[in-house]
């Protein structure tokens, strides 16, 4: 242990993320999980071939090979969904008492349970997320809120205060490809519990999930109708959202197609739920745990490729720890593991999509015109797939697209604040209003911020953590409504009495 | 009874540093619990096969400072101990030494001898180990005995009481005189984290540590539960990570008891290599205190070489 050993110039940049000991590849398995090679529509308990009489692939985003063949639904197809949906309605789900919805309700959290490892490798596959986090985040999640809202299906009576709660109908749902089942789940929990039938449109990206989940009401006997999944792009879900049969539309996805759906139900008696985008600010005070909030930072906007709608992408962070906060920063994400998904050693997967991957590219382009510096360590991202490296926007402006539009990729945008006074009021100069983060060791200054973020969410010294008791939703341009939680029980339910 | 001799009384006036207040002008950095112990318990997910394990364990022998610290010791258990430290096992010569073997001051002769021509150092735990609460004096002599009678490391206990009741000069100064009197030998500092309660406690006793002039921070004696843990370690390596931005010098950390099994030294091996990085994974800046944990890994590298488990009776105890 000589000196020279222990002491180095001091400018070196940065600490050795090496070949001083590799980990193996440690691959997922996934000869347990068979596949179809199509998969057709799921209406009222059976698999039907659409009217449309057309397919459309999904491939595997981090190899680009197709995995399944996935039934589009027209128009027609949509009717006969909601047809079905509203007999299961009328006939059969309504008359359940809220003890027998709730049965069914914890045999589909039990059999996604039992079958956790598959959902999750079929997760994988489908959207290009890391294993660890579709095996430790999505699949949980999605059994606990199966879970959580089959306790309320019998005491509605309660969560509204001696009120009674009843169903609205039958609910057109449709959802986005970032979190395909945890989003099914989200949706299809509270309105089954507080009995609405329901008719899903998963994204046409990741559809393989959502129809596992159709074969799960089918072992568990669900009455035919009660759950009806339509695959299909946008079109598939304009025709679900317009159909006069609906009593309700849960959306969520981009604040644009939002408004749209927002602009088309007006008028209509249609009830409606919007979760769409956010550009959440990250604000990082001088006190705060600094290590842990580098950990937040990159939990924030690296989890899922930063397809995360509440993804914190505006780092704040106070200007007297402008410099280590980045340096430390720098220093993680050159130990992020980007690349196969099913590595579960990885940390970044692949993009969800070749359209999402051109999206974050043209918007690192206007963050590099616009003058702001970008970085990224050296990834040896695979050659096939969509793959794009973490990265960071330090010398960024509040007005520069990159602090201000929603990129859905891992693409961080740092700004920096003086005061408490000014961390709220740039992270309130957004048209989002989703969620927010605030990192201190003092109490008093994070319900200070809390009670002042205009955010659906804010979290204190964490980030992106999500639970079936927690309401969610945004402020602003970012929804309407709340998902999770007593609150959500609200957005299913006709509240009388 | 009535008399004292004053030349083992302590001073209790305070100290220079305390009279100026030196560490009220220094804070150490927050910790937050939760998201500390999230952070271990992510990268202990880590996933190990194959070649990555088998390096991994054969780097974890290499750090190790093999342990005997009980009242029975005797000469007999520390020359075999010694033995074992030089050959891990009798036939395979892939495998390396351990860093060191870590005895009370008596046996450090013992151990000098049996250990000479190898690589293997000797540590002596010093300074009224465990407890650390006998007078300063005696404190220094039994570091300096002990480097007299050959110890190559000196592992010290910091004064935990001192510590708990804001007295950090005195903390400060103890290491500091015990560093000199350490001369050549290297000195690690035992925090005792299991008597810190807190991990903010931890992380200020790890940078006065530090700045004292430790070579390396130590979590444990041992004889307190709980020993090492990961999140613990977490909190270290940060404080080192934190010396090393501000001063280009590198600290080395030692996790000490609680350690027994192979997958959980691959853990801590994980957490160094994606805390530090390459340069602290070298017995030079990260070794284990462990005594079970060598025949765990001796049996998972066993596992990997003929595919089979041994049983437990086929590794020598010591």
């Amino acid at each position: 242990m000589s000196d020279i050993t222990r002491r180095e110039q001091t400018n070196e940049l940065a600490l050795q993320f090496g070949n001083a000991w590799n980990y193996a590849p440690s691959r997922e398995g996934t000869e347990q999980v068979s596949l179809k090679p199509r998969y057709e529509l799921f209406i009222d308990g059976a698999w039907t071939a659409p009217k449309s009489n057309r397919y459309f692939a999904t491939i595997n985003p981090a190899t680009e090979e197709t995995l399944a063949e996935v039934a589009e639904a027209n128009e027609e197809d949509v009717a006969r969904a909601v047809t079905g949906a509203r007999a299961a309605y009328d006939n059969v789900w309504r008359k359940l008492s809220g003890k027998e919805r709730a049965k069914y309700i914890y045999r589909i959290a039990r059999a996604l349970q039992e079958k956790a490892r598959e959902f999750a490798i079929v997760e994988t596959l489908d959207g290009g997320k890391p294993i660890k986090e579709s095996r430790d985040i999505d699949v949980p999640l999605a059994a606990a809120h199966f879970f959580y809202h089959a306790g309320w299906a019998d005491k509605l009576h309660y969560a509204f205060q001696g009120r009674e709660a009843r169903p609205l109908g039958v609910a057109g749902q449709i959802i986005p490809w970032n979190f395909p089942l945890l989003m099914a789940a989200w949706k299809i929990a509270p309105a089954l519990a507080c009995g609405n039938t329901v008719v899903l449109k998963p994204a046409e990206t990741t559809p393989l999930t959502a129809l596992m989940l159709a074969q799960i009401f089918q072992e568990i006997e669900l009455p035919p109708g009660v759950v009806n999944i339509v695959t299909g792009a946008g079109a598939t879900g304009a025709a679900l959202a317009a159909h006069p049969g609906i009593d309700k539309v849960a959306f969520t996805g981009s604040t644009a197609v939002g408004k749209r759906i927002q602009q088309a139900l007006a008028g209509s008696k249609k009830r409606l739920t919007l979760e769409l985008g956010g550009k959440a600010a990250n604000v990082v005070f001088a006190d705060a745990p600094i290590d842990q909030a580098v950990e937040g930072i990159v939990n924030g906007i690296f989890f899922n490729q930063g397809h995360v709608c509440c993804a914190g992408s505006r780092l704040l962070v106070e200007e007297s720890v402008h410099d280590i906060v980045v340096r430390k920063l720098q220093d993680r994400m050159r130990t992020l593991r980007v690349g196969d998904p099913l590595d579960k050693n990885t940390d970044v997967g692949a993009i969800n999509s070749k359209m999402q991957l051109g999206k974050i590219h043209e918007m690192v382009a206007a963050g590099e015109e616009e003058g702001a510096t970008r970085w990224s360590a050296t990834y040896d991202l695979p050659s096939k797939g969509f793959f794009f490296p973490p990265t960071i926007f330090t010398g960024a402006a509040q007005s520069c697209r990159i602090a201000r539009e929603e990129i859905f990729g891992p693409v961080l945008t740092v700004l920096t604040f003086r005061t408490p006074d000014e961390a709220i009021e740039k992270a309130n100069n957004t048209m989002y209003g989703l969620s927010a983060g605030v990192w201190t060791d003092k109490g008093s200054k994070s319900f200070y911020m809390a009670q002042r973020l205009e955010a659906g969410v804010v979290w204190a010294n964490t980030f992106n953590k999500f639970d079936a008791t927690s309401p969610f939703g945004g402020f602003k341009e970012s929804g309407l409504g709340r998902e999770g939680g007593r609150q959500g029980l609200a957005a299913y339910s006709e509240v009388v009495g | 009874m009535q008399s004292k001799s004053p030349a083992v009384v302590e001073p209790v006036e305070p100290s220079p540093a305390r009279r100026i207040g030196l560490f009220s002008l220094f804070s150490s950095p927050t910790v937050d619990a939760v998201a500390l112990e999230e952070r271990a318990a992510n990268l202990a997910k880590r996933s190990l096969k194959k070649e990555a394990k088998v390096a991994g364990l054969k780097l974890a022998i290499s750090m190790m400072d093999l342990t005997t610290l009980e009242g029975k010791d005797t000469v007999g258990k520390v020359e075999q101990l010694c033995r074992k430290a030089r050959r891990p096992m009798e036939g395979d010569g892939t495998l390396p030494s351990c860093a060191a073997i870590c005895v009370y001051p008596n046996f450090v002769t013992t151990a000098k001898k049996a250990l000479e021509g190898s690589t293997v150092k000797v540590a002596s735990v010093a300074t009224a180990f465990p407890s650390g609460l006998s007078p300063l004096p005696i404190k220094l002599e039994d570091v300096r005995r002990a480097v007299e009678f050959g110890a190559d490391e000196i592992d010290m206990v910091i004064d935990r009481g001192a510590m708990l009741s804001g007295d950090y000069a005195k903390v400060f100064d103890e290491i500091a005189r015990t560093k000199e009197a350490c001369g050549p030998a290297h000195l690690k500092v035992i925090l005792e984290t299991g008597e810190l309660g807190t991990y903010d406690v931890v992380r200020r006793a790890s940078d006065i540590a530090i700045a004292a002039g430790g070579d390396f921070i130590k979590t444990s004696t041992g004889k307190v539960q709980p020993a090492a843990t990961l999140p613990v370690t977490l909190a270290m390596l940060e404080a080192i990570r934190d010396h090393w931005y501000a001063t280009g010098v590198r600290i080395g950390m030692k996790p000490a008891g609680g350690v027994r099994t192979a997958k959980q030294s691959l853990q801590y091996l994980v957490m160094v290599k994606e805390t530090l990085g390459d340069a602290w994974l070298t017995p030079d800046l990260f070794r284990f205190g462990a005594s079970a944990l060598l025949n765990d890994v001796l049996m998972q590298l066993e596992k990997e070489r003929t595919g089979f488990y041994q049983a437990s009776a086929d590794f020598s105890k010591e």
